[in-house]
């Protein structure tokens, strides 16, 4: 016998309801939890899936690592929404590109700033969880992540020998002074996303609605991101948009684009 | 709402699993802008003709190398829905992340090579679909222009992989031959194997149905947390079976306590919801404040799971060291964790040949069956009647070890044994000491549990230790299995659970005899370490287990009753020893080897042993230790 149509969950329901107990085995397994905000439409999502798992409550400080290059919009979103969301804020600063990896590429080497600022955010607060927002659907190497992602004492993510994870059992024993990368959203795609927020009616950044035939698909500091061509000004045009569009949703986020491997060495390093 | 479905792409290595997905996405125009350019590009750098597998393997290690080390998930969608495609490496020392790739899926396709055929591979990670529930399998014999575009090599590959699957209990549902790296019947039908008329591999995929839980399983809401955020107190979980609605009486097992569904609490609705189902991640609020934790199962008190301290199970073992009988790990049943033991290795199974064979441990990346045992009563089903609360991992150190898949085969569910039912009973306090009555027959009550195999010489031994006892002026009487069975028992059959009912009974009726000064020997089978560890609980401070202990062949050819010849031909089922597990006792305190000895020798061992701890020198010790601490 199957279950009625009115119980049948929909999709965006499975992709929530799972989240939610992501959240919750997060919640239960660190001591030392945090959630990195980027301000961005993912991490939007995230901040309100947590509200719905505690229940209007958000029981961790939420991280933004500020890079002091972000858009003005951004800056702005996040002024607003901390106040009105009532989230205990933790921010960190990020050190100059010259003290960055030289043998980077110059947006690489900028990008990298982030994970610096973030590794000395990690020490000062002592945290043993961290939650960020990456999706499968984004890029290769993200791809290839767990849900509970060990990362080593100096923060590195060793790619080629990572734990085994099924059924929902997500590893939670870890040798000290490692901290683990949880990600709610790796199961969800770039239009889940949209979707969502349309329909929880979750305020957005308006970068991401076109303004002069361009539009932002991905946010990240104002040097080294670009807008692809665009005339979806709302989420229902973003949403027809993403079912025809062949070009990548990091496209315009240069730090991707140079070299075969440069990304992943970036977040070996830590990025996220 | 379209349909979404998840399907592994599984194999052994090499025989060309990326390659189809890379041709899979480019045949059907899914490729993003660029990315076919990217692999170009990536090739022509390392002076290799152009590689679709580069489309998954997104590390540089696995693109230096030409092999897939960790799975990958993308999305694709044909006319009718949409795909998460995860590819799973074919290489065995990363069978870890095929589990991984594997376990989040819901149909599956076995790629092989049509030159090589089944390979190790191909069979472990057949069986081990098999093991993690999955049972829509496609199978696509690749690399057809290899061999010709034969159709007799083609039958013969399909003869040997329908074979092996059959007999694991996978029915495959389409056998496509293919050339992945030319596109042949991968979206298009290939002119090249024009005695093929099945379907192609974009339509098998179509072909797949999408899994709906069902709705008439008994409830399961194994409790994940229990929030205090506001003056609420939220108990959350997610439903794995069933639905649950408010006003509804719940039990939470192991502790069994009850209590009714208040409110089903979200945030963000316009309504709270009255109900909830299967697949929900909710949060409720009880009419009781009843102490639960982390791990218990609510249900409604008709269906229940099982609740035991030892079961049996299927696994797969991925630790780097193997898993051995007497090992301890940590257990991860939904949110519920718990210390385990390896009781014992029953067999570890060949993915090979499918052979069984006895073993003390089961080595990385092979599978076998276990019997595992905790320190206290656990709630869980069998695999078979509910998948999510029937398999749990294993965790050794740091990292999950392994997985498994629960049997209840020859053990009992102990709900009962441990549940009291009526309510309303207030204990009388006896107006003699137990002392006085020890003192007044010279000697302490006790029970002498006798456990051992059928024929090791239980009964012989309780009925002569009896009558010396008599000699001795002990009072001493034999509570015996099939005299037992005829009065007090008479209602209980053979499954596991009237067993454990005997014995649970006979524990007691002996506690009553030891307390009331007397010293009562049972000559039961007794199989059973819970069974007799809760006898040993029932007449704390009276129990002496006593291991009557002999080899099985000499207890065959001795069959006092003839029951091992019925239990050879199949005539008695689960018979101990043939068809049951006998749990020899870990610390007896007495070990009677039976198997050299004479009657008489045993008898006084044993009397030796009662004469020195329940005669009269125990009763003036017990005396000294009672009244001078009163």
């Amino acid at each position: 016998m199957n279950i009625g149509i009115d119980h049948q969950m929909s999709d965006l329901d499975q992709l929530e309801s799972k989240s939610i107990y992501i959240l919750r085995e997060a919640f239960h397994s660190f001591e030392k939890l945090g959630l990195l905000w980027s301000l961005g439409k993912d991490s939007n999502v995230m901040i309100w899936l947590c509200r719905k798992a505690f229940f209007g409550y958000i029981p961790f400080p939420c991280v933004h690592v500020d890079t002091g290059k972000k858009f003005k919009e951004m800056y702005d979103f996040r002024d607003k929404y901390s106040k009105e969301w009532n989230l205990k804020m933790i921010t960190g600063n990020c050190p100059p590109v010259e003290e960055m990896d030289a043998s980077f590429p110059p947006a690489a080497r900028s990008a990298a700033r982030k994970t610096a600022g973030l590794k000395a955010l990690v020490e000062r607060e002592g945290f043993t969880g961290l939650i960020a927002g990456i999706r499968r659907d984004e890029e290769g190497t993200r791809s290839k992540e767990r849900v509970f992602s060990p990362r080593g004492k100096t923060g590195r993510w060793n790619s080629s020998d990572q734990p085994p994870e099924f059924w929902d059992q997500f590893n939670s024993d870890f040798p000290p002074g490692c901290h683990v990368r949880i990600h709610p959203l790796l199961h969800w795609t770039e239009k889940d996303i949209w979707r969502y927020t349309l329909r929880e009616k979750i305020p957005v950044i308006p970068l991401y609605f076109s303004k002069g035939g361009k539009r932002y698909r991905s946010l990240g500091d104002e040097d080294i991101t670009s807008p692809v061509k665009s005339n979806a000004k709302t989420i229902p045009e973003i949403i027809k948009e993403l079912e025809t569009t062949r070009v990548a949703e990091r496209s315009g986020r240069a730090m991707d684009h140079e070299g075969e491997d440069v990304f992943e060495r970036l977040r070996a390093e830590g990025y996220m | 709402m379209r349909e979404k479905l998840n399907i592994v792409i599984v194999g052994h290595v090499d025989h060309g699993k990326s390659t189809l997905v890379g041709r899979l996405f480019h045949d059907t125009n899914s490729l993003p802008e660029g990315k076919f350019e990217a692999i170009k590009v990536m090739c022509e750098k390392r002076g290799m003709p152009f590689e679709w597998a580069f489309l998954m393997d997104a590390l540089q290690a696995e693109r230096d190398q030409g092999i897939t080390i960790d799975t990958c998930q993308i999305w694709f969608h044909s006319k009718k829905r949409d795909y998460v495609i995860i590819d799973a490496p074919g290489h065995k020392e990363f069978l870890k992340n095929m589990v991984t790739g594997a376990a989040a899926s819901e149909a599956a396709l076995l790629v092989i090579d049509a030159d090589e055929g089944m390979q190790e591979q191909s069979r472990r990670h057949g069986y081990l679909l098999h093991l993690l529930g999955i049972r829509q399998v496609a199978v696509v014999v690749n690399k057809m222009d290899k061999v010709k575009f034969s159709e007799k090599r083609f039958n013969k590959v399909k003869t040997d992989c329908v074979a092996y699957l059959e007999s694991i209990g996978i029915t495959a549902s389409e056998i496509i031959p293919v050339s992945a790296r030319d596109g042949d019947n991968i979206v298009k039908r290939s002119a090249k194997m024009r005695w093929y008329q099945g379907p192609m591999v974009v339509e098998a995929l179509d072909g797949f149905q999408v899994p709906v839980p069902a709705a008439d399983q008994p409830l399961r809401f194994p409790v994940q947390d229990v929030y205090k955020f506001d003056d609420r107190r939220i108990i959350v979980g997610r439903i794995e079976a069933g639905t649950l609605k408010v006003g509804d009486e719940l039990i939470f097992s192991p502790s069994n306590k009850k209590a009714r569904v208040k409110s089903i609490e979200a945030w963000s609705v316009s309504e709270q919801p009255s109900e909830a189902h299967v697949g929900q991640s909710i949060g409720i609020t009880l009419d009781e404040q009843l102490f639960i934790e982390r791990g218990h199962i609510a249900s409604n008190g008709d269906a229940p799971p099982i609740e035991t301290d030892v079961f049996r199970a299927r696994i797969f073992w991925l630790g780097k060291k193997p898993l051995k009988e007497g090992n301890e790990y940590k257990l991860k049943l939904g949110p519920m964790e718990c210390r385990v033991r390896v009781q014992s290795v029953e067999s570890e199974i060949s993915t090979q040949d499918l052979k069984s064979s006895k073993s003390e441990a089961i080595e990385r990346h092979n599978v076998g069956e276990v019997i595992f045992r905790t320190p206290k009563i656990i709630a869980l089903d069998e695999f078979v009647n509910n998948p999510r609360t029937g398999r749990f991992v294993l965790v050794d150190g740091y990292e999950i070890a392994g997985g498994g898949i629960i049997s209840m085969e020859g053990y009992a569910d102990q709900r009962d044994l441990i549940t009291q039912q009526s309510t309303n009973i207030t204990k009388v306090k006896h107006g003699i000491r137990a002392l006085d009555r020890e003192m007044r027959n010279n000697h302490l009550g006790g029970v002498l549990w006798f456990t051992g195999l059928s024929g090791a010489g239980k009964s012989t031994l309780a009925v002569e230790v009896e009558r010396q006892l008599y000699k001795k002026g002990y009072q001493a009487y034999v509570l015996d299995g099939d005299n037992i069975r005829q009065g007090l028992n008479a209602n209980l059959g053979f499954s596991p659970e009237d067993r454990a009912e005997n014995i649970r009974r006979v524990g007691e009726v002996a506690a009553l005899f030891s307390r009331s000064g007397v010293i009562a020997i049972t000559a039961f089978i007794s199989p059973y370490r819970s069974d007799r560890e809760r006898a040993r609980r029932a007449a704390i401070g009276y129990f002496h287990e006593i291991f009557i202990k002999a080899d099985l062949e000499i207890c065959e050819k001795r069959d006092p009753k003839g029951l091992y010849k019925k239990a050879r031909t199949g005539e008695i089922k689960e018979f101990t020893g043939i068809s049951a597990p006998y749990e020899a006792p870990e610390t007896p305190e007495l070990v009677i080897d039976t198997t050299d000895s004479t009657v008489q020798e045993c008898v006084n061992k044993i009397l030796d042993y009662v004469v020195e701890n329940l005669g009269a020198r125990a009763v003036r010790e017990k005396r000294v230790r009672v009244e001078g601490a009163e």
